[in-house]
């Protein structure tokens, strides 16, 4: 799988209700290291934090620090503005359908 | 079963609130922009958002159309590529200007429809026409695909580049509104007419409504769920609408028994096009039950 290495920041997101706000910064060989601020971190902080690392695992990022200030966003909204974020941090246009 | 299309909501393509909660109002199709209401600096974003969002989201009854940006924009090729995969019941092309329009969306998403592995011809296409050229190329437009579903009238461009503005009683609306509804007719396809823009006229509106329901159209593009209500409403065969169709088509068949084409009902004659009218209205009257149900 194609690796994407972070190297400068990328943000995405807005903080509406129902969004998140995902700034993607380099980490170089530290790992996928994630700040999270969430309205409903008690009950889903582990479920954001899993969608956040999973999603960009799938887009071959193994190594990002991630701040992200939750709304409370449904996990395809995660996704969507992870996506971005790392789009606009690499400048490579992202496509889901060719991730996995 | 008839398709109703009284209502096409207009939803934001990059709010992740209003995407989850656009279908809970009721409107009969939602229609995500990712268009004029996405800034250029978003494109990216609200594509992505919508490919997630259609993936995840059930709708449930809702036709959910996707307004893309055009082809001849930096952002319609990929809009189309993302959101094809994402399978909404139809896209919807703005600026629709000549039949070749139609038929170069159409190559596209056959070709993408190919490289996902999928039907070629899942994904509809709904025309908006917004300029003087594309109503009179309307017919073309109407008969350019097999995918196309309907086409729409958008008015705010189609006045600017008229060179006038739009009044309360959509004078300089009716030569277009009429040319795309003959198209439409002409190509067995529906017909939706533009938005209302002042949410709180809600005489204007009405008054707005009852004019293009009375030249035909089969519904209307909606700016704000306030204004489901109206167009439902307007729309909907009331009881004695239903009553009085029922009793023509029971009249009909009984002189279709006694072999006779035309029979009179309460002194007036009922012949095929009455006939036919009636049908239409216990259709749409069946079709709105199975959607409250």
């Amino acid at each position: 799988m194609k690796q994407l290495t972070i190297q400068s920041t990328g943000i995405a997101g807005t903080l509406e209700s129902s969004d998140i706000s995902i700034t993607i910064e380099q980490n170089e060989d530290k790992g996928i290291e994630i700040q999270l601020k969430s309205t409903v971190e008690n009950l889903f902080g582990e479920q954001i934090k899993k969608v956040i690392r999973e999603t960009l695992e799938d887009m071959g990022v193994n190594d990002a620090l991630v701040r992200a200030n939750d709304k409370g966003a449904l996990d395809c909204t995660i996704q969507a503005r992870v996506t971005s974020a790392v789009s606009r941090a690499t400048q490579t246009p992202c496509y889901p359908w060719e991730v996995k | 079963m008839e398709k109703l299309r009284r209502t096409m909501l207009f939803v934001p393509g990059n709010n992740p609130g209003m995407l989850r909660d656009a279908h809970i109002y009721g409107a009969d199709s939602i229609m995500i922009d990712l268009e004029d209401s996405v800034s250029v600096n978003e494109k990216d974003a609200a594509r992505l958002l919508v490919y997630h969002a259609l993936k995840t989201m059930d709708y449930g009854k809702t036709e959910v159309l996707v307004r893309v940006n055009a082809l001849n924009t930096p952002y319609g090729r990929e809009d189309y590529e993302a959101i094809v995969r994402a399978k909404p019941d139809a896209i919807r092309m703005p600026k629709t200007e000549t039949a070749q329009d139609v038929v170069d969306a159409d190559a596209l998403m056959t070709k993408i429809e190919q490289d996902a592995g999928m039907e070629v011809g899942t994904v509809k296409l709904f025309a908006a026409i917004e300029s003087a050229k594309g109503v009179l190329n309307a017919q073309q437009i109407a008969t350019a695909s097999s995918r196309l579903i309907g086409i729409a009238l958008g008015a705010e461009d189609f006045v600017t580049d008229l060179k006038t503005n739009r009044s309360p009683e959509g004078i300089e609306l009716l030569t277009a509104r009429s040319l795309i509804l003959f198209a439409a007719r002409a190509a067995g396809i529906d017909a939706v007419d533009t938005v209302f823009s002042n949410v709180n006229d809600e005489e204007g509106f009405a008054n707005e409504v009852k004019l293009i329901k009375q030249l035909g159209f089969d519904g209307k593009s909606i700016i704000n769920p306030r204004q489901i209500e109206t167009v439902h409403r307007l729309y909907t065969p009331t009881p004695e609408e239903t009553a009085k169709a029922a009793r023509i088509l029971e009249a009909s068949e009984e002189a279709a028994k006694r072999g006779s084409g035309v029979v009179s009902l309460n002194g007036k004659m009922i012949d095929k096009p009455v006939v036919t009218r009636a049908q239409r209205v216990l259709a749409l009257a069946d079709a709105v039950k199975a959607r409250v149900e």
